[in-house]
């Protein structure tokens, strides 16, 4: 930044500050996010505020102080790599975040991943049941009539 | 002007970090570490950029882009690792 700066010196700095103050606030919030947030799915969040929003602003206010043109294009690349690779980490982080069971289905007002996984469950769970059978299908009868008669005979006895 | 916006934006990033840091140490599962020290990378690369904005220098330009560029492969590769430990549940 300019000291003493006049004129249009003295707007642009005072754009850049507002940019950089507006784009350290964004990871406070991260950080208050993280700290007050109950589960991984709000947590996750709050935490792109930065990584996006923040850094965009943050670089926005580097160009503008720079005064260069070619510093533009490369300030681009860093945004646009940054917004090309933390929705990877979130989509990994979320999917495993759902399959170790790091959620409160309580606090979700739609989960619309249930009924995929459920009937993903159901269609497993009836695959190995007729491997079971096609296997060794005299055991498997015998299992099921024998918990059929103790069942049977367990109230009249 | 300067010196206000660099002692302004040092606190709130000080802040920040320190509540990310918290976050990792008590974190009650690996994947909120793992989403805390992304975040903690977001604050380092914001420190880096105000940096160089208020300074007027661009030393750290190449530091920033390789930072947005595999940023993400730690969190990614912890990711993997998580998702194959599905026995024991809900310790969040």
């Amino acid at each position: 930044m300019t000291p003493n700066a006049t004129g249009a010196d003295a707007v642009i700095d005072a754009v850049t500050a507002v940019l950089l103050i507006v784009g350290a606030l964004m990871s406070l919030g991260a950080a208050i996010g993280l700290l007050r947030f109950p589960d991984l799915m709000s947590r996750m969040h709050a935490a792109t505020k930065p990584q996006v929003l923040g850094l965009f602003l943050v670089l926005a206010a580097m160009g503008l102080q720079m005064r260069e043109w070619w510093v533009w294009p490369i300030l681009a690349v860093a945004w646009i790599f940054q917004l090309l690779t933390v929705p990877v980490s979130a989509h990994m982080v979320g999917r495993a975040g759902y399959r170790t069971k790091h959620r409160h289905p309580e606090l979700l007002s739609a989960d619309e991943l249930e009924a995929v996984v459920l009937r993903a469950a159901g269609e497993r769970a009836a695959e190995k049941a007729q491997e079971a059978d096609s296997a060794m299908p005299r055991n498997g009868n015998g299992g099921r009539n024998g918990r059929n008669a103790g069942a049977d005979g367990g109230p009249s006895a | 002007m300067k010196d206000i916006v660099l002692i302004v934006t040092a606190v709130i990033l000080s802040i920040a970090a320190a509540g990310a840091i918290y976050r990792i140490a008590v974190g009650p599962s690996l994947l909120d570490r793992v989403l805390a020290s992304d975040v903690l990378l977001a604050i380092l690369g914001a420190a880096l950029a105000i940096d160089m904005a208020v300074n007027r220098h661009l030393n750290n330009l190449v530091l920033l882009v390789a930072l947005t560029l595999i940023g993400f492969v730690g969190s990614v590769t912890v990711a993997r690792f998580v998702a194959d430990r599905r026995g024991q549940v809900n310790d969040s």
